[in-house]
């Protein structure tokens, strides 16, 4: 029984302090973990938050093997922009990079960038289309695109460079991305299940109130096509109380062999779990001596896709 | 103007495209590969630089309608390639070129104040305009800036950009004009340099007044002494206009670096990046953008096209043209023709002769681009250059290694690093309370 089990690393003591957030990644690749999540928002929401993107890239050089993955909003930014942006955090990582997909939709989020939220389904179609055109732009720079033949004095291969000419009723791209394709292929595209968008993810995110819930929802993640399932965790195991408003998520509170026991019944249902600690900085010491041992799969790498066992994507433009 | 403490500035400004890198030697580096860029930025710091300052261009280049394949393409974020250098790198300035015309003022704003943070007070952002609507075809807002709006919009994505870093996080800065519209606040606290330095590298009039206005660094391409002098003078007048003091902007123009043990040798190696810049496709593909033709069919080596060019403007696909290059393209074809015929060049040789960057490259010795750059700093024209690698590895090392204690004898090159931010690096007045 193993899980692939991915860390929350919003809620650290001073988030401004990105040597302080390079110690907690290390600490947490040390411990096992897959990779660690960097939520984020457009506003401050009351906390001090370094962009994700910026976050992440930054860690990039602080860590080895531990996948990194900023959550970045479709809504509040340039699409574009968002695909250069995580497909060169795959290439700072060298294959580790992962995109927390976000769907900001109040008021003040949109109106950052001088927009109107969206009614639900047209949020959810802007949504699936910003994963569908990242993934096309990934898939622009053919793997071997580059050839450097000194004979010709040709640098690419223009036939292995393509345009995407993405049309969406909210925005549309021509590409191709100006950044090649990077290392893994495709970044693993994580997404809460529901956000309606499941298809088009590589890792679902689900939450329930208990681990007969997660499990309906798991297998309704799979059957809308999702290849792996995460079960969404908050826990608090210093014995303190757990003051965090409640969500969606299972919430375990008490020592961590409990803990132990709730992963591996809900290690029959999904393929990780990705945990929201209410003590960052407290919990992660004994998750690493006390949960993790017993229930983490090892990280294979080197890249994200290889831990996660997903197969590196064959591009959907080269010729079969 | 002589300064009694001249102290001259170095940059360099890695286009990562283009056709200035020779990606035709044998260890030429991964462009794209991220020990590439912590090398160079290490090496940088070995040399005491300001700056590591990257190119950014939102399309592909392509050459009528076809991905243009003859030069080097294809580069990472610029934003987030450089926090990742934040991370293993101490004391160089990290600069990225954005452009105004296709990002979200507030979006961009904390992206930049993210990078500022992350590297302890080393961020720099160049701010750059796109005039054309062929880039806008990757972006929510397409082709919506008229041309003649674009440097308004600069203007007010700057200013917002601005308020949001004087600010401290949550506090709400709006702006609701036709060209900028957010109500937003910082996520981050300011670095220590309190924002990031803003670079301009414009050389329209607009250009220069967004720079007297808001910037702390000019990129000009006036290198040449008296292009320098003359644009230092055009720009503190500018400067003066906006209530600044002279001293509140550097001046950084573009150049490239060739040297050698002695004149000859530099020439020599001088005249060979020349002739491998400009292949012969690449001499055949300049000369389309202006001919707005196939002239495939036409050897490199012989004479110039005998076909008459298009009339239509300028294809903008290529990517950046300086400015003087845009416009007058039948005129500047009838004198291209005469300038062959005088001297009997061919394509290729036309094209060395007359594509841009042909004037910017200083070759010698080192002692002899020491003594010169010394002029240029001794007598105010510039403050330093911002340098234009060719050779990856070799450029950088070079300069580093052979240029920068020449510089250091004549007393016009720091021996060390003094303060730990871009700000300070770049000996900046300290912000007024406006940012």
């Amino acid at each position: 029984m193993t899980l692939h089990v991915a860390l929350e690393l919003d809620g650290a003591p001073d988030p401004a302090d990105i040597e302080a957030l390079s110690r907690t990644a290390r600490a947490a690749e040390q411990a096992g973990f897959a990779l660690v999540t960097l939520a984020d928002a457009p506003l401050p929401e009351g906390r001090v938050r370094i962009e994700a993107g910026v976050r992440a890239a930054f860690l990039a050089r602080r860590t080895e093997r531990i996948g990194l993955a900023p959550e970045l909003h479709a809504t509040p930014t340039e699409p574009f922009h968002l695909a250069t942006q995580l497909a060169s955090l795959d290439h700072a990582s060298l294959g580790r990079a992962a995109w927390v997909i976000g769907a900001a939709n109040t008021t003040e989020a949109l109106a950052t960038i001088g927009r109107a939220p969206l009614e639900p389904e047209a949020l959810r179609r802007e949504t699936a289309d910003v994963i569908e055109v990242a993934r096309r732009l990934w898939d622009s720079w053919e793997d071997d695109a580059v050839i450097r033949d000194v004979a010709t004095g040709r640098f690419l291969d223009r036939r292995r460079v393509h345009h995407v000419d993405f049309e969406g009723p909210t925005f549309s791209i021509v590409g191709p991305l100006i950044t090649p394709r990077p290392p893994q292929g495709q970044v693993v595209v994580l997404g809460a299940a529901n956000l309606g968008v499941t298809d088009r993810l590589d890792v679902a995110l689900v939450g329930g109130d208990g681990p007969d819930a997660v499990r309906r929802r798991a297998e309704l993640a799979r059957a809308e096509g999702a290849p792996l399932v995460f079960a969404e965790v908050e826990s608090a195991l210093t014995g303190a109380p757990d003051a965090r408003p409640a969500t969606d998520r299972i919430r375990y509170s008490g020592p961590p062999e409990g803990l132990v026991a709730l992963l591996t019944e809900l290690s029959g249902a999904v393929d990780g779990v990705r945990l929201h600690p209410a003590r960052l900085d407290e919990e992660l010491p004994i998750l690493a001596e006390r949960v993790l041992p017993a229930v983490a799969t090892r990280a294979a790498g080197p890249t994200l896709r290889d831990t996660l066992g997903l197969p590196r994507p064959a591009n959907r433009f080269a010729a079969v | 103007m002589s300064d009694p403490k001249p102290r001259l500035h170095l940059g360099v400004f890695f286009t990562g495209v283009g056709p200035n890198l020779l990606w035709t030697r044998p260890d030429f580096a991964s462009h794209t590969h991220i020990d590439t860029f912590v090398h160079v930025a290490r090496t940088l710091e070995r040399g005491l630089f300001d700056a590591f300052f990257l190119g950014d261009g939102l399309r592909v280049r392509e050459n009528r309608g076809q991905i243009h394949d003859l030069d080097v393409a294809g580069r990472p974020d610029a934003i987030t390639q450089l926090a990742a250098v934040a991370a293993a790198t101490e004391r160089i300035g990290l600069v990225v070129t954005q452009n105004t015309t296709y990002n979200f003022p507030a979006d961009l704003a904390r992206r930049l104040a993210s990078l500022d943070l992350v590297s302890g007070g080393r961020a720099g952002w160049n701010v750059v305009t796109t005039d054309n609507a062929w880039t806008g075809a990757n972006f929510r807002h397409g082709g919506w800036l008229p041309h003649e709006r674009r440097y308004e919009r600069a203007e007010q994505f700057v200013e917002a950009a601005k308020a949001l870093w004087a600010t401290a996080p949550g506090e709400v800065v709006e702006r609701r004009t036709d060209l900028v519209d957010l109500r937003a606040a910082a996520t981050v606290p300011a670095s220590p340099q309190g924002r990031p330095v803003l670079f301009q590298a414009g050389d329209s009039p607009g250009g220069r007044d967004l720079a007297a206005r808001h910037a702390d660094v000019v990129f000009s391409a006036n290198t040449e002494y008296d292009k320098a002098v003359a644009y230092a003078e055009d720009l503190r007048r500018r400067l003066a206009a906006y209530g600044r003091s002279p001293d509140a902007v550097r001046i950084l123009p573009g150049a490239s670096v060739v040297l050698g043990d002695t004149p000859a040798e530099a020439e020599e190696r001088a005249a060979w990046i020349r002739r491998e810049q400009t292949t012969g496709p690449r001499a055949i593909a300049f000369l389309e953008q202006f001919w707005g033709k196939d002239l495939s069919g036409y050897d490199p080596d012989g004479p110039l096209p005998d076909i008459d060019p298009t009339d239509e403007e300028l294809d903008p696909s290529r990517g950046t043209l300086t400015i003087e290059l845009r416009t007058g393209k039948l005129e500047r074809i009838r004198q291209w023709r005469a300038l062959a015929a005088e001297r009997n060049l061919s394509i290729r040789d036309l094209v060395i002769e007359v594509s841009p960057g042909a004037h910017s490259t200083f070759v010698g010795t080192p002692g002899q681009i020491a003594d010169e750059w010394a002029r240029y700093v001794r007598t105010r024209a510039v403050d330093g250059f911002n340098l234009i690698p060719q050779l990856l590895p070799g450029t950088v090392e070079d300069v580093v290694d052979r240029l920068v204690p020449q510089l250091q004898e004549r007393g016009v090159y720091r021996t060390q690093y003094e303060g730990t931010t871009l700000r300070e690096h770049l000996d900046l007045p300290p912000l007024d309370a406006r940012g």
